[in-house]
């Protein structure tokens, strides 16, 4: 099986709630330094050998990421 | 009439939406996702809920339910659909309403009633005059509706906003009276033909004097009256 991953993220200007409250969260905390937090997904994908990359990023625009709101970044892992 | 309600595996409110299309004096069935034959209803409603489990996203998977296609195919040729909470996720990730809804802000629940500003639109299914203040509740996490501005701009000019949260006398703040932090205080949007219509709030729950209001009937009524005036 190959392996792939995938990281999905809200597109630029789409508030991400979840990333604003760890945000604010971290600067109560005393971390001055933090800026922007962006809470995103992690999914790892495993497929069949050969499998190329076109097909995950179909798969990606059709399901696992909503193209209205959100990027995606597709990484090869290499074999599970 | 003949609503036909579609139950997704984790649909919650499709027993409300049939108790309130019934006490309204019309019919209503029960269409289960699978199905792929939905001849014999009016109209469509895709209930609340939590249909397979808000996986990926809210309604990302109902969306490719086989009964979907049929709903897809209904709306296209015209037909009347309307998705209530879930149902509006399930409508935007099925792209037969533009944008998206995201968690509220302040990632809190939100279950309460609210006031609703009908807007002067091309929805079918509601005929109250614009600047009619409704009270309804909502109930949901993801309820914060996101488009980019291109889109926001043809739905204002395309009558596609149909409801706005608003203060109790119809005014809205300037910080935003949505209290999910939707986009323009959008809380219903339609498409442009106004046959498919996309709400956060419950009407089904108020149209029974018994649970506490009957402001959500307007919303069934008025597609049940249009229905009857296009078959004769």
């Amino acid at each position: 099986m190959a392996r792939f991953e995938i990281y999905v993220t809200y597109k630029k200007g789409i508030f991400d709630p979840p990333g604003a409250t760890a945000e604010r969260a971290l600067q109560n905390l005393g971390y001055a330094e933090v800026g922007q937090v962006k809470i995103g997904k992690y999914i790892q994908i495993e497929v069949a050998d050969g499998t190329p990359v076109e097909k995950v990023r179909e798969m990606c625009d059709k399901l696992l990421a909503n193209p209205v709101i959100e990027d995606y970044r597709i990484e090869t892992v290499g074999e599970a | 009439m003949r609503f036909g309600v579609v139950r997704f595996p984790g649909s919650n409110c499709e027993q409300d939406v049939v108790h309130a299309v019934e006490h309204l004096g019309h019919d209503a069935g029960y269409i289960w996702h699978g199905d792929t034959d939905i001849s014999g209803y009016d109209a469509i409603v895709l209930p609340g809920g939590f249909s397979y489990g808000d996986y990926i996203r809210c309604g990302a998977v109902a969306r490719f339910s086989p009964v979907m296609a049929e709903v897809i195919r209904f709306a296209e040729a015209g037909g009347p659909v309307i998705g209530i909470c879930n149902g509006f996720q399930i409508l935007t990730e099925a792209h037969l309403l533009p944008g998206a809804l995201l968690r509220n802000v302040g990632l809190k629940f939100i279950c309460r009633t609210v006031s609703l500003r009908v807007e002067e639109s091309a929805c079918e299914w509601l005929d109250l005059p614009a600047g009619t203040v409704v009270r309804i509740p909502i109930n949901h996490n993801e309820g914060n509706y996101i488009c980019d501005p291109d889109t926001l701009e043809r739905l204002r000019a395309g009558g596609q906003i149909v409801l706005r949260y608003c203060e109790p006398d119809g005014s809205r703040t300037e910080g935003g009276s949505a209290p999910n932090g939707a986009l323009d205080d959008i809380a219903g949007i339609c498409n442009e033909r106004g046959n498919v219509f996309g709400l956060m709030p419950h009407p089904e729950r108020v149209v029974d004097p018994v649970s506490g209001g009957t402001d959500g009937a307007a919303f069934f009524a008025a597609i049940a009256k249009r229905a009857v005036e296009v078959a004769s």
